[in-house]
């Protein structure tokens, strides 16, 4: 991204550094004083992502630093998209659909929470389901979501048999072939995901973001 | 001061239960091979520890919920469990699950329980939140106890809800002292006491079946693993104050702060966790750490806020005659360098999922070692891939001179098939004495 000013640039860097008390007044100005585009100042919170998502891939960024990343576009996207709304603008495009819960009996939600996020601000459409999602719930969310990618989440050892009768009923129900299920969680690994029959498993949120580029051919 | 040895005492107490000679000698020869790993030494086989928390309801054919309600027959369970597979040391398994009555009567609302928001057949669990605002430090920082006593009691518990009408004990002198106590007959405060004394009365019942309980494993030959258990002070904040995201920003938005209420939490939790050692005459206590994993914080965040208030902690706890056994939980594989810190031949890091393997060539001549077979594996493998699990870790740790205590990833999962269970504890005899 070239084209961005040097003040874009800056506000781009403060996110990425995780300069809150510079990045969120700049970001403000832009918005209510200077009335940016709100649009390309979210433009601006994603060329951070990016960055931030790179940082992390590369072991320097870890989870505090997705969490604050979130909460500063949370507060940014508070004040941007009234304005958006205001101006008649519409949804951006996304790369694709994303249905994503913990499965049940299970109620953990942090890990959850950090995916949908990062799937979020990458630019797919997240629809989060929430925490102790009974089997019937997640087949009656992707009838009328249609993701191309389902995400089952869980914390516990209990969330193996949740997980694979979860996946069992998307089977039963004739609906596996539309999409790719990935799963996640603390114990989660290549034995869960062999017992549960998901097509993949993360270990982490960058993990899960690279699933859903991969699967929905989106260029990393 | 004298270390606990916990080869006597209470914790070899047998009460009214007859112990044979052999069975002495059992427990003796159990205790002295947990304490060998821990000064660095050769035990005569590689001990095996039984950790669990839902797991003996699985194994006794009893539901959860009953495990944490019904005192006698989860007393019969973990005994059972027990006899059958002679472990070396034995988490009080009673202590970490029998609490539904207490729960209830505390009015608990951390955690959700079979029968309060979880059902029957599902483990308690923790309600992440933020129970302590960032707004809060200050508080929290002057006066723990007030905080504890005006906020967070009522927070966490509702039979203590009526203390938010306490008054400052500080400040309360003279005719102050005696003007001042007249909150004390408020209704809302006069009920919390009565919630709270039936709640303790309930917790003295359930810690009546706790020491027959152990009284009788220790008839039988078997010693406590642990007596008591900690936390980290970064974990006591994150976990039960801030709450895990809020933690997280605070390590931006409030770093001064938290490091003040670090360095405070490791001195009361130190001194609390001695004196509940000695109560329990026990020297080995419990530490399972959550937020000291490779992913979930940087190194150099590692070393700033994680490991500095842990250490101290760590060598008051060594100093007053104990044995940490923290369980370093996930993958902890580049906290090794710095986690080695300590002094040899003192403490017991029990891995979850770092590489035992890796863990030994680190720390090998500084701790004993307690783990690790794979969660995802004795829940779902079979019993000849536990078998060759433990192998793996006898023929890469113990045979080539680790201090390694089997046992689970963090004991034994709740849904463990009793069959893999059997494979765990016959491959550590076979291969391993």
């Amino acid at each position: 991204m070239s084209d961005w000013t040097a003040e874009e640039n800056q506000l781009i860097e403060w996110l990425a550094d995780m300069n809150e008390d510079e990045a969120l007044p700049l970001a403000r100005r832009m918005l209510l004083q200077d009335k940016a585009d709100p649009m390309r100042v979210l433009g601006l919170c994603r060329a951070a992502m990016d960055i931030v998502g790179r940082r992390f891939e590369a072991g320097e960024y870890f989870l505090p630093e997705l969490v604050l990343a979130g909460e500063m576009l949370d507060t940014i996207g508070a004040i941007a998209k009234p304005l958006i709304k205001a101006a008649g603008g519409g949804a951006a495009q996304t790369h694709g659909k994303v249905l994503i819960g913990t499965v049940h009996g299970d109620l953990h939600d942090i890990g959850k929470n950090i995916v949908s996020f990062m799937l979020d601000i990458n630019g797919f459409e997240v629809r989060d389901i929430g925490v102790d999602v009974p089997v019937q719930t997640f087949i009656d969310e992707i009838k009328a979501f249609q993701p191309q990618v389902v995400g089952l989440s869980g914390f516990l050892t209990l969330a193996f048999d949740s997980m694979k009768e979860t996946i069992d009923a998307f089977d039963g129900a004739g609906l596996r072939g539309a999409f790719k299920v990935m799963i996640g969680g603390g114990q989660i690994d290549e034995t869960v995901r062999a017992y549960t029959g998901a097509d993949a498993f993360g270990v982490n949120a960058v993990e899960a973001v690279g699933l859903c580029r991969r699967w929905m051919g989106v260029a990393a | 001061m004298p270390a606990l040895d916990g080869g006597g005492g209470m914790n070899a107490s047998t009460g009214p239960h007859a112990q044979t000679p052999a069975a002495r000698a059992a427990y003796d020869a159990r205790w002295a091979r947990i304490m060998a790993c821990v000064r660095l030494e050769q035990p005569d086989r590689m001990p095996v520890g039984l950790h669990s928390f839902f797991w003996p309801a699985t194994y006794g054919g009893i539901s959860y919920r009953e495990l944490m309600y019904d005192y006698d027959k989860a007393k019969q369970v973990c005994l059972d469990a027990v006899l059958e597979f002679e472990p070396d040391g034995v988490f009080p398994l009673l202590m970490g699950t029998t609490v539904g009555r207490g729960l209830e009567k505390l009015e608990f609302k951390q955690l959700q329980w079979p029968g309060h928001g979880v059902g029957d057949m599902q483990p308690f669990q923790y309600l992440d939140r933020e129970y302590m605002t960032a707004d809060e430090y200050d508080d929290f920082l002057f006066d723990p106890t007030g905080f504890y006593l005006h906020q967070y009691l009522p927070r966490v518990a509702g039979a203590f809800e009526g203390f938010a009408k306490l008054p400052d004990f500080a400040g309360l002198h003279y005719f102050r002292l005696v003007h001042g106590i007249r909150p004390f007959a408020l209704p809302e405060v006069r009920a919390s006491f009565e919630k709270i004394v039936a709640a303790a009365e309930e917790m003295n019942v359930m810690f009546g079946h706790h020491l027959d309980w152990t009284q009788r494993i220790a008839a039988a030959g078997f010693p406590l693993f642990n007596g008591g258990n900690s936390i980290a002070p970064y974990d006591f904040i994150a976990d039960y104050f801030r709450g895990a995201t809020g933690m997280m920003k605070d390590l931006f938005r409030h770093k001064d702060k938290l490091k003040l209420v670090l360095d405070k939490a490791a001195v009361f939790l130190a001194r609390m966790t001695i004196r509940n050692a000695r109560a329990a005459d026990h020297p080995i206590v419990f530490i399972p750490t959550h937020w000291a994993p490779d992913a979930f914080m940087s190194p150099k965040q590692f070393e700033e806020f994680w490991w500095p208030s842990f250490r101290r902690m760590l060598l008051e706890l060594i100093d007053a005659g104990l044995v940490p056994m923290p369980m370093w939980e996930s993958d902890c594989t580049k906290r090794l360098e710095v986690i080695k810190d300590i002094p040899p031949g003192t403490c017991i890091y029990w891995f979850e999922r770092t590489d035992m393997v890796r863990a030994f060539e680190v720390l090998g001549d500084r701790v004993a070692l307690r783990g690790n077979l794979s969660p995802s594996m004795l829940t779902t493998g079979t019993p000849d891939e536990v078998d060759a699990a433990v192998r793996h870790l006898v023929d890469q740790v113990w045979r080539k001179g680790g201090k390694l205590i089997l046992d689970g990833a963090f004991g034994i999962p709740d849904e463990t098939p009793v069959a893999n269970v059997r494979a765990m504890f016959a491959a550590a005899r076979k291969y391993a004495g």
